[in-house]
C-alpha cells in the first residue's frame, strides 16, 4: 500500500484545462456542427458538440455485429485499452477484449465518452463557442437521456442503425435501460448490470454531499476555476472518497483493510493516515483529480439523480417497454447496496408485464457495488452465454 | 430470501431416453404445440426449456428458485429470471403466455391452489407434472415401514425435503374440479418411465403411476 500524505492543494496543469478538455484523449472525435444540435431535456440546444469514442474489433459486412458500451459516473471511452492519462488498463478489460465476454474478435465494440464528461466530449470544461471561455456552470445540465440521444447521433453518423446490444453498470447501466425505452427498434439485446430505473433519496443524497465537498473548496470559485488556472482538487478529492465507500460493502472493507495500521506499529495519536483504509481513500480521491474535472463531477452525479424512467412513463414503468423486442439480461449483486437487487427486480417485473425476453440474475458476492468492474467468473459466464444465445437468434456467425 | 431447496436441482433418479433426455419432460414437451410461447415455472437448470427450444421451436422463459439453475439457465442463453412461484407469479399479466408449465415443482410450493389458478391466468393452459404420492411403494413404505416414504423421484428426509405439499393423482384431479380447471390429458408413468396404458381406470394409474402429467385449460 502506498503511503500517501494528506491532500494538498496543487494547482499544475490546470491553467490550460480548458482547452484540454477538447482534446481526443487518444481517441476517435466527431463533431456536431450547427446544422446537428444536441436537443437537451433541459429544452436548450447543445451546438457544436462533439463526442470522443474509442472502438474495438471489426464491425461485419452485415453492420449486425455493433456492441455499445456506456460507462459509468467516472468511467470513460477507454473501456479496453491503456488510459491516456493514468496509464491504466482499461476500466473494463475484464469483460471486453479479444476472448473476453463481450469478445472484440467477434463484436464491434463503441464506448463514447457521455455528454457532460471531461475525456475529449463536449462538458463543463469545454471551451463554450459564444465566449471562447470554458463553459463552467453556464453548461446546461444533462439528462441521462440526453446521453443516450448523443450516442444515437454518433451511431447514425457511423451508420449503425441497430445496436446487437447495449451493454453497461452503474450510470452506464441507466443508458442501457433509457437506449431500450427510447429507441426499441434499435436495440437488439440490452445489458443493463447494477443499475436502477431511478436514482434513490440515499443515492441522491450521497451525491449532494459529493457535490457540497467540491463547492465548499475555495478554489471552485462558483464553478469559474478554469479561467484563472484553479482548481477545486480537494473537494473533488472528498467527494471521490465519499463515494468510493458507497461503492464497496462493509465485508469488503473489513476484509481488505480491517483495522490495519498504514508502515506503523501503533496509533500516533494524530490525524494522520493512521489506518490502512484511510490512506487507501486518500489514494482513491487524489488519483482521481488527475483524470477528472470537478464541474463534469457536478453534472454527470446531476444526470444520474435526474433519472427517473417510470416518471418519464406516466409512473407506470412496464410503459417504457411496451411492445419491446429487445431482449434483456439484468444482473445484481448481493452485496450492492448503491443499486440493491431489489432495483433490478422492479425492471424485471415491468418487463415481465410488457412480455418481454428477460433473463435476471443476482451474483453473490462481498465486494458491493464495484463488483459488475471486478473478476467474477459468474457475471462473465451469464454475460457470455446471454450474448451467445442472443448471437444466435440475430444470425451472428459463431466465433470461428 | 427464500433458502428451499430445489427439487429440480438436486435431481431425482428419473428414466431417460434412448437420446438422454428424461422421459417426464419428453412427456411435458409433447403436450406443448410448436412455436408456442412458455413459460416454466421452476425451470431448474433449464433442460426442459432447453428441450422445448430444440424440439418444440418455442417461445421459452423461466422463474427458478435457486440462485445456482437460474446462473447456469442464463450462461446457456435461455430468458430466465430468479423468483418464487408463490409468490412473482402474480406479477404477470392475464393471458401472457400459450403455456405455463410446472415441472416437478408443484409440491414443493406452498399454496399450490394459488399457483394452479396463476398459471391458468397468465396462461391458455398449464401442464403440470409432479411425483404421485399415491403409488403403491410409497403406500407400503408408511404401511408396513412406518416411516416417510422415500423412493427414487422423492430421496429426501422428510426433514430437508423441500416437497411440502404432496398428493396423489386422485387429489390432483380433485383440484382440478374444485377450481373448475378442464383436465385436457392426462398420462402416468410407471416405475420404469413408460406412460401407462390409456384404458387403465384412475384407480388403476393412481397406484401404479410413479408420477403424472397433466395438460389443463380453463373451461370455457
Amino acid at each position: 500500500m502506498v503511503d500517501v500524505q494528506p491532500m494538498q492543494s496543487e494547482t499544475t496543469r490546470s491553467d490550460d484545462r480548458g482547452s484540454e478538455a477538447d482534446h481526443p484523449h487518444d481517441s476517435a472525435v466527431v463533431r456536431f456542427g450547427p446544422d446537428k444540435p444536441l436537443k437537451l431535456d433541459a429544452g436548450v440546444e447543445l451546438s457544436p458538440f462533439q463526442i470522443a469514442y474509442k472502438t474495438y474489433g471489426t464491425l461485419n459486412a452485415e453492420r449486425s455485429n455493433a456492441i455499445l458500451v456506456c460507462h459509468a459516473l467516472t468511467g470513460d471511452q477507454h473501456v479496453a485499452s491503456l488510459h491516456p492519462v493514468t496509464q491504466k488498463s482499461g476500466w473494463w478489460e475484464t469483460m471486453v477484449g479479444p476472448g473476453k465476454p463481450i469478445d472484440t474478435e467477434r463484436y464491434f465494440v463503441i464506448c463514447p465518452n457521455v455528454v457532460g464528461a471531461c475525456m475529449g466530449t463536449t462538458g463543463p470544461a469545454s471551451t463554450d463557442p459564444k465566449t471562447g471561455k470554458p463553459w463552467g456552470l453556464e453548461f446546461p445540465v444533462v439528462t441521462i437521456r440526453d446521453m443516450v440521444r448523443a450516442q444515437a447521433m454518433l451511431l447514425d453518423h457511423l451508420g449503425i442503425e441497430t445496436l446487437f446490444s447495449v451493454a453497461g453498470g452503474s450510470m452506464g447501466g441507466m443508458q442501457v435501460l433509457q437506449w431500450a425505452a427510447s429507441y426499441p427498434a434499435r436495440v437488439f439485446s440490452a445489458l443493463p448490470i447494477a443499475c436502477a430505473t431511478r436514482h434513490s433519496a440515499q443515492n441522491i443524497a450521497f451525491h449532494e454531499v459529493g457535490r457540497q465537498a467540491i463547492m465548499a473548496d475555495p478554489e471552485w470559485q462558483g464553478g469559474r476555476y478554469l479561467l484563472d488556472g484553479g482548481n477545486p482538487r480537494r473537494g473533488l478529492a472528498v467527494a471521490r472518497m465519499g463515494a468510493h465507500i458507497t461503492y464497496l460493502s462493509d465485508a469488503a472493507l473489513h476484509r481488505k483493510f480491517g483495522r490495519k495500521f498504514q508502515d506503523r506499529e501503533k496509533a500516533t495519536f494524530s490525524f494522520d493516515a493512521d489506518f490502512e483504509v484511510e490512506s487507501y481513500l486518500r489514494h482513491q480521491g487524489i488519483s482521481f483529480v488527475e483524470r477528472f474535472d470537478a464541474n463534469s463531477y457536478l453534472y454527470l452525479t446531476r444526470a444520474m439523480d435526474y433519472f427517473d424512467l417510470t416518471a418519464d412513463y406516466d409512473g407506470v414503468l412496464a410503459n417504457a417497454f411496451k411492445s419491446t423486442q429487445t431482449r434483456f439480461c439484468l444482473i445484481s449483486f448481493t452485496s450492492d447496496w448503491l443499486f440493491p437487487t431489489v432495483e433490478s427486480r422492479a425492471v424485471v417485473h415491468a418487463l415481465n408485464a410488457a412480455g418481454a425476453r428477460v433473463s435476471f440474475a443476482e451474483i453473490v458476492t462481498d465486494k458491493g457495488h464495484d463488483a459488475f468492474l471486478l473478476d467474477e467468473p459468474e457475471l462473465f459466464a451469464i454475460v457470455r452465454g446471454f450474448l451467445d444465445g442472443a448471437g444466435k437468434a440475430r444470425g451472428l456467425a459463431p466465433k470461428g | 430470501m427464500n433458502t428451499r431447496a430445489d427439487p429440480r436441482l438436486i435431481a431425482p433418479d428419473i428414466g431417460r431416453n434412448a437420446s438422454g433426455a428424461r422421459v417426464d419432460l419428453v412427456l411435458v414437451a409433447e403436450m406443448v404445440e410448436r412455436g408456442a410461447k412458455v413459460l416454466d415455472v421452476g425451470c431448474g437448470d433449464g433442460e426442459l426449456l432447453r428441450l422445448l427450444g430444440e424440439t418444440r421451436g418455442v417461445d421459452g422463459r423461466g422463474i427458478e428458485l435457486s440462485r445456482e439453475g437460474v446462473n447456469e439457465c442464463v450462461a446457456k442463453g435461455l430468458a430466465v429470471i430468479q423468483g418464487d412461484a408463490d409468490t412473482d407469479l402474480a406479477d404477470y399479466p392475464d393471458d401472457a403466455f400459450d403455456y405455463v408449465i410446472l415441472s416437478q415443482t408443484l409440491q414443493a410450493t406452498r399454496q399450490p391452489r394459488v399457483v394452479l389458478e396463476h398459471m391458468l391466468r397468465i396462461g391458455r393452459r398449464a401442464v403440470v407434472s409432479f411425483p404421485n404420492f399415491g403409488h403403491w411403494q410409497v403406500r407400503l413404505q408408511l404401511l408396513f415401514a412406518g416411516h416417510m416414504p422415500q423412493t427414487d423421484i422423492l430421496p429426501y428426509s422428510w426433514y430437508d425435503t423441500p416437497n411440502i405439499h404432496h398428493c396423489t393423482i386422485k387429489d390432483f384431479r380433485q383440484l382440478c374440479e374444485a377450481t373448475g380447471v378442464k383436465m385436457e390429458r392426462a398420462v402416468a408413468l410407471n416405475a420404469w418411465g413408460s406412460p401407462l396404458r390409456l384404458i387403465a381406470p384412475w384407480w388403476f394409474w393412481n397406484l401404479f403411476g410413479e408420477q403424472a402429467v397433466f395438460l389443463l385449460s380453463r373451461k370455457a
